[in-house]
């Protein structure tokens, strides 16, 4: 990446509540990957987008979610979230929030503008055509929904996937077709919700790669506790670790000891 | 309301419906039997993006200016020889059609694939006044003998396979010869096709619904593969169109826009085998037709959804595709949804119809996964408008109470970044501990929705803020 070392890009990273609160690996893959490409990164302090009260039909606690967030991501060059869904949420959604607020809709648009999902931010926005990772074997991908549908996030990282050295792709049956998480819907739907994901766990295991990919870590803890419960071997991890080649950590729902040991793979 | 719902009970619906073999089998042919038809026709045709623009543009207008089209249409079918009524409500509309089959004297009335018709449940009021309604679409004929309603709104048969419709033809056809063989969907066809012919021809009054109703010459159109809607409307005395107020288009160069895009999003077919046009009823020089031509047009509570949010869903020209894309309607089919309309559209437009109280289940039952809106022909934003409904049914306190405080808790937290560390810190360290040997819980206090059907994966321990702060200080340091 050839950036002006004067006028690095200044990135607020939007970690994401699902991120912060369970798989930090992430968000430092994240940080990685946009340094790797020129980019200085802050984190500033932050909660959550807001989807939850949103999507429950709570519109004035989303609104004053969406408040804090717009003023404490001011002044960045960027916001750049490692899941579509979030940053959809930002870029789609608080626009609409705001839609009959003269004061703040600009705030939000503007705001809007400039968010983006990890890897369209590094592919769209930055140009990066190639990531400095290898990993040894072959790897199927989740185009999760609201990443492929509200932020045509799908050619992006399957682009820097082809990058990463020793890494083959292989195309699971309805990679779009969702997984059944739907944040609070999967618990309150919780057996329809076990339906969608059992029909997407078997198209996982029919790719036959023993390792899961996706871009939103809400999708992946649906699609990891469904194998791990099904007893099935797949592994499972965010994009974002593979292509920052930080894979130290044990993958999702699989315990350190598990995986010194190599227990994980006849779990 | 018009026809008993069991919306309410959606969640038992559902766990039937997961539990019912036979059930899940049909709903797999929803997958094969239509995403790929759709997928396939639609790239065939370069245009089709700009097209589903069009159709949405087309309705949108007519539905700002829904009442000069009405009145335009009202005195084209008037001129043309037909009459109109306009129904309040589904009980008026019931009995203007009752009455029409009374002055007809009719005994039986046979009826073209009508979701009208269902939603005002003309069948039952019908046969208590001792008319025989008949119903002459296939799916539409199998389900009237099972005494069901349809499970979608194009297939209405579809939680159906081939043997169960044996065993209904054995049970109802005593007539036929009881060793005859049924074995092939085709015999199943032909028999169906020959019981069907003599209830045409008897036939005093016959109902079709419309696809759309155009404007500028009061022509009702109708959209059909079997061909039962022709003979529908052309061989009885009397010819009932039922339609909603929001079939409306202005003109016939409107209705072949959106044609291009409705068979292509339902079927994947570029056209249905019969499009069919009638206007008023048999003109001097007619080879064929109605000798009375009548339109009922039912309100039930549309008109009260213009100038709303919810006027988008008036463009609705009832395809299926967000039904057939969805995977809650995979997993659950049509009958779980409870009403005469399922699926994404159902999700939105039965709580206008039956009231939020009744199908507040239903915007709430999808993952707002967006492939719905992202096959509607005419660019419905679904899932929009099954967040507004829930935003009603927040504002009105039908939110349960638990969903209600767990969501205030996360709330309260959301706007407050201290004390959310604070509380996200200690909680993550003790699940993280928690979890550490095994890096996932089978079963976690007040988490048994998530662990009933798969595993939680355990957090790392610390969060990624605490971190951060804890390495950035170390690194200034």
């Amino acid at each position: 990446m050839k950036q002006d070392r004067a006028r690095k890009p200044r990135i607020g990273l939007f970690v994401t509540c699902v991120v912060d609160l369970m798989r930090p690996s992430v968000g430092f893959a994240a940080v990685k990957l946009l340094e790797n490409a020129g980019c200085t990164v802050e984190v500033p302090e932050q909660t959550c987008c807001g989807q939850p009260t949103y999507n429950s039909g709570d519109r004035a606690t989303t609104r004053s979610i969406a408040e804090r967030t717009i003023t404490e991501f001011r002044g960045y060059d960027y916001v750049v979230a490692p899941s579509g869904s979030c940053a959809a949420m930002i870029k789609a959604h608080y626009p609409e929030l705001f839609a009959d607020d003269p004061n703040w809709l600009p705030r939000a648009n503007e705001l809007a503008a400039r968010t983006f999902e990890l890897t369209s931010f590094l592919v769209d926005v930055l140009g990066v055509t190639r990531v400095d990772a290898t990993f040894d074997g072959a790897v199927t991908y989740h185009d999760s929904c609201s990443g492929l549908r509200e932020l045509g996030v799908r050619s992006q990282p399957r682009k820097l996937l082809a990058s990463v050295e020793g890494l083959t792709l292989v195309e699971m049956e309805e990679s779009d077709v969702c997984c059944g998480f739907g944040g609070t819907f999967a618990v309150k739907y919780s057996e329809i919700s076990g339906a969608i994901v059992e029909a997407k766990a078997k198209h996982v295991v029919a790719a036959g790669a023993p390792t899961l990919l996706a871009g939103d870590l809400g999708c992946l803890l649906n699609m990891a506790g469904k194998l791990s419960r099904d007893g099935e071997p797949v592994r499972v991890r965010h994009v974002a670790e593979i292509l920052a080649g930080m894979t130290d950590d044990p993958p999702i729902g699989v315990a350190k000891e598990a995986q010194r040991t190599g227990k994980e793979a006849a779990r | 309301m018009s026809v008993h719902s069991t919306s309410p009970d959606f969640k038992k619906n559902a766990a039937r419906a997961l539990g019912d073999a036979q059930l899940q089998k049909a709903l797999g042919n929803v997958k094969q039997g239509f995403i790929d038809k759709r997928e396939k026709a639609t790239q065939k045709l370069p245009e089709f993006e700009a097209l589903r623009d069009s159709a949405r543009d087309i309705k949108n207008h007519t539905l700002q200016h829904l009442d000069l089209y009405l009145e335009a249409y009202e005195q084209k079918v008037r001129a043309s020889g037909g009459h109109v009524h306009f129904a309040r409500h589904a009980e008026e509309a019931r009995d203007i059609i009752l009455s029409i089959c009374k002055e007809a004297g009719a005994r039986t009335v046979t009826k073209g694939k009508s979701m009208i018709a269902e939603e005002i449940g003309i069948n039952e009021h019908l046969e208590t006044h001792g008319i025989t309604p008949v119903e002459t679409d296939l799916g539409e004929y199998i389900i009237q003998l099972r005494h069901e309603m349809p499970s979608h709104i194009i297939a209405p048969a579809v939680h159906l396979n081939a043997t169960q419709v044996e065993q209904d033809f054995r049970r109802v056809h005593t007539h036929l010869d009881a060793k005859r063989d049924l074995s092939e969907p085709v015999q199943l066809l032909t028999e169906a096709r020959g019981v069907l012919r003599e209830r045409f021809l008897a036939a005093d009054v016959g109902i079709t619904g419309a696809n759309f109703l155009v404007a500028e010459t009061g022509t009702s159109v109708i959209v059909t593969n079997e061909g039962n809607g022709d003979l529908t409307q052309i061989l009885p005395k009397t010819h009932i169109v039922l339609a909603s107020i929001e079939k409306l288009v202005p003109t016939l160069e409107d209705v072949s826009q959106i044609l291009r895009v409705l068979a292509r999003s339902a079927t994947g077919q570029e056209i249905s085998v019969y499009t069919t046009f009638s206007t008023g009823p048999r003109h001097l020089g007619d080879s064929d037709g109605p000798e009375n031509y009548h339109v009922v047009l039912l309100d039930n509570g549309r008109s009260a959804m213009l100038g709303t949010s919810f006027e988008e869903m008036l463009r609705c020209i009832r395809c299926g595709a967000c039904m057939n894309h969805c995977p809650v309607y995979h997993a659950v089919g049509g009958h779980a949804y409870g009403w005469v309309y399922p699926g994404p559209m159902g999700a939105v437009l039965t709580p206008t119809l039956i009231g939020i109280d009744q199908a507040g289940h239903l915007p709430n039952a999808s993952t707002f996964c967006g492939r719905c809106e992202s096959v509607c022909p005419v660019k419905i934003p679904l899932p929009k408008l099954m967040r507004h409904w829930r935003e009603r049914e927040f504002e009105r306190h039908l939110t349960p109470a638990t969903v209600r405080s767990g969501l205030g808790l996360w709330g309260f937290f959301a706007k407050r970044p201290a004390l959310y560390r604070l509380a996200t810190g200690i909680a993550i360290r003790a699940m993280g501990f928690a979890g550490r040997r095994k890096g996932r819980f089978q079963w976690l206090p007040l988490a048994g929705g998530w662990t009933r059907n798969r595993d939680l994966p355990a957090p790392q321990g610390e969060t990624f803020q605490a971190r951060w702060r804890r390495e950035h200080k170390r690194r200034a340091a």
